[in-house]
């Protein structure tokens, strides 16, 4: 049950926008309920309010619940189903890309995070990924960079800090797509650990589906994966056993 | 002479009226800038409010204000059903149990029900919505109330600027809601809003006098 997880509403303006927004972020994510609210009784375009209440009070039980919308009249729609609530503490809108940000925030709320935590993810995924430097990160793996060489296999890393580095050439047919990536996320957001994919100048934070996503990184790409922290051997090895198992494609 | 519960219901039924009336008015305006739902949903809001009043008259002026707004809210999609039901929600807390409604009552459930709306829409006098109805509306309203006219004298003045500041909308960009989206192309026509706003305001003070 999800009564440990915050859950989401997808409040549109269209039933099967919001419905088809639900499956897109549940795929990703299943064992948080994520409840579309869209459209009005008749099946028209519009949002209506019982149903976005109803979404609302369901979803807000437990952890409590994240809620996205499309445009403005969903959001005040949205704001007064909330305001309805006895504890309209317990749901957090957000103003978030409906699509990237239901997926953020339900891998998110996957790996348990709290209702400010999943907000926040929902949030950032509008962000586009980390550049590590100011040279030129445009041709993605082409350039295949500097350390090209070694395989795979962790090594401890530089500093005093606990770190541990991998490099992993991508096998399995779609790269870091979304649901890889989406694995890749989960597998390692209990850990104590700061953990970075890179492929070539661009960096990603590998909590984040879409920043991982957004590193375009394709089939026989090699990525290198780094941790700092008190887990980083563990969220390392993760990420190294997942990519051998070609992500369970 | 005071407002009581049945007069302000009187009052909703002449906007309802005055809604169904302009309906295809509203529509067109909405359909040069918008997803031409106003209209239609609006009329459908009113007469939901119609019938609820049907059903039993509430005691107090501010509980038939807020059947209409609970109603409005659940009836009306797209953004005008928050903002009207908004608008009438905070007149009838402001409101409270007063058995009737004398000028100064008026003016401060109008004062009340803008600035719900600007809360709810977070829209400014300017970026043509019905805050450019409202706004002036108000301002009227409680100078009328100050030079001493009664609840009808503070309605007309509300409902007369009202009407101008629909007019005003015009020229206007808009700066939210789906006519935004279309930027520059959504000047040269009233704002269906601020139009519904005036509307209404002007069926409230016809039926008052």
């Amino acid at each position: 049950m999800s009564g440990e997880l915050v859950g989401l509403v997808v409040v549109s303006h269209s039933g099967r926008l919001a419905d088809g927004v639900a499956e897109v972020a549940a795929q990703m994510a299943p064992d948080v309920t994520v409840t579309p609210a869209g459209g009005l009784p008749d099946g028209g375009v519009g949002t209506d309010f019982e149903a976005v209440l109803a979404a609302v009070t369901e979803a807000a039980t437990g952890a409590g619940a994240v809620v996205l919308y499309d445009l403005g009249s969903a959001q005040m729609t949205a704001e007064m189903a909330v305001e309805s609530l006895p504890e309209p503490d317990a749901a957090v809108i957000v103003d978030a890309p409906l699509v990237e940000g239901a997926i953020a925030a339900a891998v998110s709320a996957q790996g348990g995070g709290d209702r400010s935590a999943v907000a926040d993810a929902a949030r950032a995924a509008a962000g586009r990924p980390e550049v590590a430097d100011t040279a030129d990160a445009a041709g993605s793996g082409a350039a295949a960079s500097s350390g090209a060489a070694a395989d795979s296999g962790a090594a401890a890393a530089s500093d005093g800090a606990a770190g541990a580095r991998a490099e992993i050439t991508l096998a399995n047919e779609v790269g870091l797509h979304a649901r890889p990536a989406a694995l890749l996320a989960r597998s390692i957001a209990d850990l104590d650990a700061d953990v970075r994919v890179s492929l070539g100048a661009t960096d990603a934070d590998a909590k984040s589906v879409f920043s991982l996503m957004s590193l375009t990184a394709r089939k026989g790409d090699t990525v290198v994966v780094t941790a700092t922290g008190a887990q980083a051997e563990d969220a390392v090895a993760r990420v190294t056993a997942l990519a051998e198992r070609n992500f369970d494609e | 002479m005071g407002c009581n519960a049945e007069r302000v219901a009187e009052v909703l039924r002449a906007g309802g009226a005055t809604v169904a009336e302009h309906k295809a008015e509203l529509i067109d305006l909405d359909r040069a800038i918008g997803d031409a739902d106003h209209g239609e949903n609006l009329d459908r809001g009113f007469a939901a409010v119609l019938a609820a009043l049907d059903g039993g008259l509430p005691e107090t002026p501010g509980a038939v204000l807020k059947v209409a707004a609970t109603t409005l809210i659940s009836k009306v999609g797209g953004a005008a059903g928050p903002l009207y039901g908004t608008a009438f929600l905070r007149a009838a807390t402001t409101l409270g149990d007063a058995s009737e409604l004398d000028a100064a009552a008026v003016a401060t459930g109008l004062r009340a029900a803008l600035d719900g709306v600007v809360a709810r829409g977070k829209a400014e006098v300017g970026d043509a919505t019905m805050v450019d109805a409202l706004a002036p509306a108000v301002e009227a309203a409680e100078r009328a109330q100050a030079d001493g006219g009664d609840p009808a004298a503070v309605l007309a003045a509300a409902a007369g600027a009202a009407k101008e500041g629909a007019d005003s909308t015009v020229p206007l960009t808009a700066r939210k809601g789906r006519a935004s989206y279309l930027g520059e192309r959504s000047v040269g026509h009233a704002d269906p809003g601020a139009t519904s706003t005036a509307l209404v305001l002007g069926a409230f003070a016809e039926a008052a006098r």
